[in-house]
């Protein structure tokens, strides 16, 4: 908490406009004081490590060694249940069922099993909570995606970054309260879209910011042709000297609005590439994160400006690594994503850990659904592929008040069905809620004459999940 | 903590004069009785459409309106006559007893103190106000009165009300609003300086600033008529259509590519063209309206032979609905996304033409609304017939899945040459067709594309009005035929609506896209009902409304604010000032583009790729299809207008949505106006922006004249006007110093006018009377950069 003091203050990077209290509707706020928690809040801060394309759970933490037994057998119609199938695998004739080629063993007190791709997560089990029962209705990437960020299928939704900065705001006034970092593995890829943080119908101030590795770390944080800071500072000043002169003629408080928007705008061409700047990163983190971190736009470089952006105050941190949509050659691509992530994914909760701050800090873990059982197409004798499944998928979080070392949930045999204690997509966004302090039911938005919010008419808290 | 505390309370007692405020506001403008005390709704009539219904509609209806499904206790209040009748659990009781509150059981429920018992029900997290409650008691009190919901009965043009000031009103706008005024304690603004009213009614009505050339004539011309002149010079500009084409490409959902993960390159830039070139011709909107909705029909009704080009116009128009996001996702299942898409042209026809959420009937009936679920998907069913697949191919299958049309350069050539078509190749467009059988429309149950339930026939509800089969025909030209008919409440009000929002930045009716009970009301209900009636018997003339609108003495006012503007109506409903308001996302690029000289004026054809930070389509592509990386354009093609910016849906150009624009996922009929930090990081370093004040600068570098003269001039050609001693000193101050900087470093002069790919004559000078000129070309080019970022240079 101390860490963050110097940040507090700030509102969201819209919350620092002169209020909007006359252009907005008295309904859209319906008494709900923004920028405050409904109740003492576990986790002030997220850091969502999205795993692009849907990673193989049977590859990475479910350990189902019925399917290596029952390896090219029929699924079973019993198990199946009509569940419907997507226009890569309707047309098959048979679903043989396919087994993990990589190994699995036990880790942690809780005898977590993981499998040998992600040993890195292995070493971490006691940090982390694991899903095993996360399931959608989406079939298909984009709705999925859209749907675990936003709460419903369709797109136009805001993203849970954008709720949480609607919500509660951010702790740091030179920095966007909702940053979005990007990244690609080698394996096959789904792409990614703006509306995946997009702001929705909430005021465009609660949209994602992307940081890029490119040129500007921020879209336009800098002057190609001119890095002269003593020049834009000149420029500011008779800038703010003009527009004042402009607000006598006037009166509108949005001209005294955008001198304060240049300012902010100046601060945060310091702040930023201070923060985005990791070559000062000392030689432990360097060999904690491994040394890709070091190399711009990679999984570990944004695992490592997560934890930055995250320690500077920045309420939802969300990343997208692409490269998990396994449909063939599975045995082929896995590795080279899990080699990607495995290791900068535990260093991150380990550096959280390590700086005092994994308490208030939630990571989560996960993609937009899972992966069949049986294999798509058909396997070969070492490799195979695997199409997409709804009905159970794993993720997992840390820190934030989530009970650590535990395993939530349980798949039959087969790993198709849930047979004990499902998370749906509204229920896992009630709880990340929850845990941030807000009562998901209440943080509404009046939108074309219907409240919104992110689980929409659905959700409830999963106590389970939280220690 | 402390700042928390203060927000709290800040927040809260704000909130407080807000609402106190918007009652003042609700009072008055509703109320004819001339002052406006929140209590005066109390002491005066109660009206249910705009003091009960609100409140009924936004706290009770959820469980007891319309949503037959959902309904609690059986009890309905949303019509009079099952508010009045007995209990369903106990017939002797009633919701309402007209003329006795406390034998209501509405009204005894809302008061109770037990928790158990009180409406709305804790669980709901909705409260009634103090004020709301004693406002549903002195309803119930004068007898409980229901009304037809506002917007749902025809608009009647009323007589023009009678104002104190006659001298005012230039057009009949103006009785409205200053009756309004008047009622109201308030006076109209003064009328704009020419200078900025000229600036004012360029942006708005071909959304380029005026030229120098324009302010001098316009300044020096003192007939009385000088302003109206140059709004007819202006309604006759070809670049009035692309201005007015904007906002409804927004509503038809208008990209470049088809959305969607892979999200490919699709060609619907005809359309667009089309588009401006109906607004610049002056159709009609009912012509407007149909040829979208039907043009296909309309050709095939009249045996029409697609191989002419004339024919071919109206069927590209109907490539409107056509612009919904398709899907390439190898994976998916057809049906489903076929159904998407006629989901989408359902809401967007409901959402564009009507004001209501269609799409809250897609899975249940309308919570608030009296659109059922049935009434949903018959009006899906005039959608449902076109032959079309929800997925046709993946990535670059195509870029006009069927149903579509091929343009060939003959057809550009002989008629349809408001198409800029760049090349000799055919181009294909996307366009509505009917399948020849009849494809059978069900409820689809919660939604659900494979749960159809009851079948249903193309039909509208009769609320709105009757479907008459006998007058209309049973597919979209029936439809058409329905909004353009003259007892429909809401084609026109809704589009009058619209263009009011264009011109002062909000609507009658605030809510532009729900005109439902969940809508705001109208600040202005009488002007919204002339407005609508006379639009639609001048035969929905647009180009005649728009210039109804800027010759309105009201539009023709100071946008000055005063505190009592600020305490009396810091919202601007009453228009007793002209609204100050931010250019859109379009208009910022063409600002900068129009008032350097760099603008290419080229209208229409393949959308352009300018300047863009690079590796954003890179970093965010699954890897396929041509639009995988950014392949920027170079030329003349880096100067075009905003509204030709490339628009790739996963990825739209990041300084457009920095200012708001539209992503183009789906219709959208109003977008937000915010003042963000990173807007100041795009005014401030975007290279087009650069590139514009450097080119600026260098023009003027190179004429004949003193420093001053040359401040004055860039100042009078960003800021459209001349400026004044003040600010002209200050540029004078700050030109002199970045001179002196740039003279002691020439390098950084050299960079400053390298940028931007538009050759430099100072930058590639050899002779030392150009090389000379850096420094001063340099400073200017700061000057004007600064000009740029004025608050005042993007607002209107």
């Amino acid at each position: 908490m101390g860490k963050m003091a110097a940040g507090i203050g700030g509102l969201a990077l819209g919350s620092l406009l002169v209020p909007d209290l006359f252009r907005g509707s008295a309904d859209d706020a319906e008494g709900l004081p923004l920028g405050i928690a409904h109740f003492a809040p576990k986790a002030k801060r997220v850091i969502y490590l999205f795993q692009n394309g849907a990673p193989s759970q049977y590859e990475s933490f479910e350990y189902k060694p019925l399917l290596n037994k029952m390896a090219g057998q029929e699924l079973p119609d019993s198990i199946r249940m009509g569940q419907r199938l997507t226009g890569m695998t309707a047309s098959q004739a048979k679903f043989p069922l396919v087994g993990s080629y990589f190994k699995f063993a036990q880790y942690g007190q809780s005898g977590m099993w993981m499998s040998e791709l992600f040993p890195n997560i292995a070493n971490i089990a006691d940090d982390i909570c694991m899903i095993k029962t996360m399931h959608t209705e989406a079939i298909n990437h984009d709705p999925a995606l859209t749907f675990m960020q936003t709460g419903a299928q369709q797109g136009n939704r805001p993203s849970m970054g954008a709720w949480v900065s609607y919500g509660l705001g951010s702790e740091n006034k030179n920095l966007p309260a909702f940053s979005v970092l990007l990244s690609r593995g080698k394996g096959n890829g789904q792409g990614v879209y703006s509306k995946l943080w997009s702001n929705g119908f909430l005021d465009s101030t609660h949209q994602g910011v992307v940081f890029s590795s490119g040129e500007d770390p921020i879209l336009y944080l800098n002057n190609p042709a001119n890095s002269d800071r003593a020049s834009h500072r000149k420029m500011l000043d008779h800038l703010a000297e003009l527009n004042n002169m402009a607000y006598d003629d006037f009166g509108d408080p949005e001209i005294k609005a955008k001198v304060q928007q240049y300012e902010m705008a100046y601060r945060m061409q310091t702040a930023v590439p201070e923060l985005t700047d990791l070559s000062k990163e000392p030689d432990y983190i360097v060999k904690m994160y491994g040394p890709e971190c070091l190399v711009p736009g990679t999984f570990a470089a944004n695992c490592l400006l997560a934890r930055k952006l995250s320690e500077a105050g920045v309420r939802f941190v969300q990343l997208y690594h692409q490269g998990w949509d396994q449909h063939g050659n599975l045995v082929g691509e896995m590795p080279m994503q899990a080699m990607d992530t495995d290791r900068a994914s535990a260093a991150l909760i380990t550096d959280l850990k390590q700086r005092g701050l994994l308490d208030e800090t939630l990571v989560i873990w996960g993609g937009e659904f899972g992966r069949t059982n049986y294999v798509q197409g058909t396997a070969s004798k070492d490799n195979y592929g695997r199409d997409h499944h709804p009905r159970a998928y794993c993720t997992f979080m840390a820190g934030g008040g989530v009970k650590p070392g535990t395993v939530y949930g349980e798949t039959d045999d087969f790993g198709y069905n849930i047979v004990k204690d499902p998370v749906h997509i509204n229920d896992f966004h009630a709880t990340v809620m929850h845990l941030m302090g807000i009562n998901h039911e209440k943080l509404t938005y009046k939108h074309l004459g219907r409240r919104y919010r992110l689980t929409d008419l659905a959700g409830k808290v999963l106590p389970g999940l939280m220690a | 903590m402390n700042n928390k505390l203060l927000t709290y309370l800040l927040t809260n007692k704000l909130l407080l004069i807000l609402f106190v405020f918007l009652c003042c506001i609700t009072s008055a403008c509703f109320l004819r009785n001339g002052s406006s005390a929140s209590t005066d709704a109390i002491a005066g009539e109660i009206d249910y459409n705009y003091h009960i219904r609100p409140i009924l509609s936004d706290r009770c209806f959820q469980c007891h309106g319309p949503d037959a499904n959902k309904r609690e206790a059986n009890l309905r209040l949303d019509t009079e006559e099952a508010a009045y009748a007995g209990l369903k659990d106990n017939p002797k009781f009633h919701a309402i007893v007209p003329g006795k509150p406390h034998e209501s059981a509405v009204w005894l429920r809302i008061v109770t103190k037990d928790t158990a018992d009180i409406m709305p029900p804790l669980n709901s997290n909705l409260k009634l106000t103090e004020q709301e409650i004693t406002l549903i008691e002195k309803w119930i009190k004068q007898g409980a009165k229901y009304k037809p919901h506002w917007a749902f009965t025809a608009p009647q043009k009323t007589q023009l009300p009678k104002v104190n000031d006659t001298d005012w009103p230039q057009s009949p706008i103006d009785y409205f609003t200053l009756a309004k005024m008047e009622e109201n304690g308030l006076k109209p603004n003064e009328e704009a300086d020419k200078e900025r009213l000229l600036k004012r009614v360029c942006l708005d009505i071909t959304g380029l600033p005026p030229s120098l050339e324009l302010q001098e004539r316009f300044l020096n011309d003192p007939s009385p008529n000088a302003y109206e002149k140059v709004v007819n010079e202006l309604l006759t500009s070809p670049h009035y259509g692309e201005k007015m084409a904007i906002s409804w490409l927004d509503v038809a959902r208008y990209a470049d590519s088809h959305g969607y993960q892979d999200d490919g390159l699709r060609t619907m830039w005809p359309w667009r063209d089309w588009v401006i070139h109906a607004f610049n011709k002056n159709y009609s909107y009912s012509k407007f309206l149909t040829w979208q909705l039907a043009g296909d029909i309309i050709v095939k009704n009249q045996k029409g032979n697609l191989q002419n080009p004339r024919m071919k116009e109206a069927v590209l128009a109907t490539g409107f609905n056509r612009n919904h996001k398709i899907t390439q996702e190898g994976g998916v299942i057809d049906e489903e996304y076929r159904v998407e898409y006629v989901t989408d042209r359902t809401n967007t026809f409901g959402k564009t033409f009507l004001a209501l959420t269609y799409e809250c009937a897609k899975c249940h009936d309308h919570k608030y609304d009296p659109i059922k679920q049935k009434d949903y998907y018959s009006a899906f069913a005039f959608f449902n017939q076109v032959p079309e697949k929800g997925l046709f191919g993946t990535i670059d299958a195509s870029f006009a899945d069927p149903p579509n049309l091929k343009l060939t350069s003959k057809d550009v050539k002989r008629i349809l040459n408001f198409i800029n078509k760049r090349d000799t190749a055919d181009v294909s467009v996307m366009v509505m067709q009917d399948a020849d059988t009849l494809r059978k429309t069900h409820v689809l149950s919660r939604g659900n594309y494979d749960q159809p339930s009851e079948l249903v026939e193309a039909q509208m509800p009769n609320f709105l009005l009757p479907f008459n089969q006998k007058k209309y025909s049973k597919n979209r030209l029936g439809l058409a035929q329905w909004l353009t008919d003259e007892k429909n409440p809401l084609t026109a009000r809704v589009f009058v609506n619209r263009i009011w929002q264009e011109f002062f930045g909000r609507g009658i009716v605030k809510t532009v896209g729900d005109f439902g009970m969940q809508g705001e009301l109208p600040s202005h209900p009488q002007l919204l009902d002339w407005l609508a009636v006379d639009f639609r018997t001048n035969h929905w003339n647009i180009k005649r409304l728009v210039k109804q609108i800027v010759m309105s003495a009201t539009y023709k006012q100071s946008a000055a604010i005063t505190k009592e503007h600020l305490a009396k109506d810091p919202e601007n409903v009453l228009l007793a000032r002209a609204p100050r308001m931010r250019l859109s996302a379009e208009l910022v690029r063409d600002f900068v583009l129009t008032t350097s000289g760099l603008l290419s004026p080229v209208i229409g054809g393949p959308s352009v790729k300018p300047y863009q930070p690079k590796g954003l389509w890179e970093v965010a592509t699954s890897g396929r299809g041509s639009l995988k990386s950014y392949i920027q354009d170079h030329g003349d093609s880096l100067y075009r207008r905003g509204m030709y910016v490339f628009i790739k849906r996963t990825v739209p150009p990041p300084s457009m949505l920095i200012f708001d624009a539209s992503n183009r996922d789906q219709c959208e009929v109003k977008r937000s106006r915010t003042n963000t930090p990173l807007q100041a990081l795009v005014m401030l370093n975007d290279l087009v922006i650069l590139e514009s004040a450097r080119v600026l600068a260098e023009k003027i570098a190179l004429e004949n004249s003193s420093n001053e003269d040359k401040i004055k001039k860039a100042f009078r050609t960003v800021l459209c006007r001349n400026g004044k001693e003040k600010e002209l000193t200050i540029f004078e101050k700050y030109f002199t110093s970045e001179k002196e900087v740039f003279s002691q470093n020439p390098q950084k002069a050299l960079k400053l006018l390298k940028v931007g790919e538009k050759p430099s004559l100072l930058a590639s000078a050899k002779t030392q009377d150009k090389t000379n000129l850096r420094p001063t070309a340099a400073a200017l080019m700061q000057s004007v950069l600064m000009m740029y970022n004025l608050e005042e240079a993007i607002m209107k």
